[in-house]
């Protein structure tokens, strides 16, 4: 179910003070941040946040079209294994 | 025959079924759509009259999106998500199910039509 709009976005607390922190500061360094599950909020566009993916941290450069997404969404917390093409693996034997 | 919206040229149908030719327009739009224009259900396509189709022609194009535009807006927006690089476009660029469904088995309708594994053997009793 969809999260209620009188609640408005979530945002970890800790997260929003960082950035806003960053954001003040004029600096552009990176904000190392476990957050997954915070929303992307309009205030965050230029700024980059490094997501944790559960093994390293994500470089995230936030765009104006990721308004509204969650961070762990742009750090895959999984390997993708796939089988090899059957004329790539012939190559790789060659 | 009529065309409505473009190319569709829907038969002999009732008119609210024939509506449904349409790319964009289901059961629920279509009686939506006859009930605006003040077509009975019972009226089948072939006995429209031309002031009727050009009726429905006239609803279909201010208040709904079908056919290329939908199209359009559909391949946009999925093409969004893969512009993003989030985990949903991710699915999208692999062509495997976005919402969380199982991959283990199943999944044909995204995956396609099964490729044999090259090497693995038929198990023969």
């Amino acid at each position: 179910m969809t999260r209620s709009i009188w609640k408005g976005p979530f945002v970890d607390a800790d997260l929003l003070k960082k950035a806003e922190k960053v954001k003040a500061s004029g600096r552009h360094e990176q904000i190392k941040t476990w957050s997954r599950r915070s929303t992307i909020l309009p205030d965050f566009v230029g700024l980059t946040f490094t997501v944790y993916n559960g093994h390293k941290f994500i470089p995230v450069l936030v765009s104006e079209n990721m308004i509204g997404h969650k961070f762990g969404e742009f750090a895959p917390t999984r390997t993708f294994v796939a089988h090899t093409a059957a004329d790539a693996k012939a190559k790789q034997e060659a | 025959m009529a065309r409505i919206a473009g190319v569709n040229i829907p038969t002999n149908k009732l008119v609210n079924i024939g509506l449904t030719y349409i790319y964009g327009i289901g059961r629920k739009t279509a009686n939506e759509i006859c009930k605006k224009a003040g077509i009975p259900a019972t009226r089948r396509v072939n006995d429209l009259t031309d002031a009727e189709t050009l009726k429905l022609r006239e609803i279909i194009d201010a208040q709904y999106h079908v056919e290329g535009d939908l199209r359009r807006e559909v391949s946009m927006n999925i093409k969004r998500l893969v512009d993003l690089g989030c985990y949903r476009g991710l699915r999208h660029r692999k062509k495997l199910p976005v919402r969380g469904q199982r991959t283990h088995t199943n999944a044909r309708t995204r995956k396609g039509k099964a490729i044999a594994i090259a090497g693995k053997k038929k198990v023969t009793k």
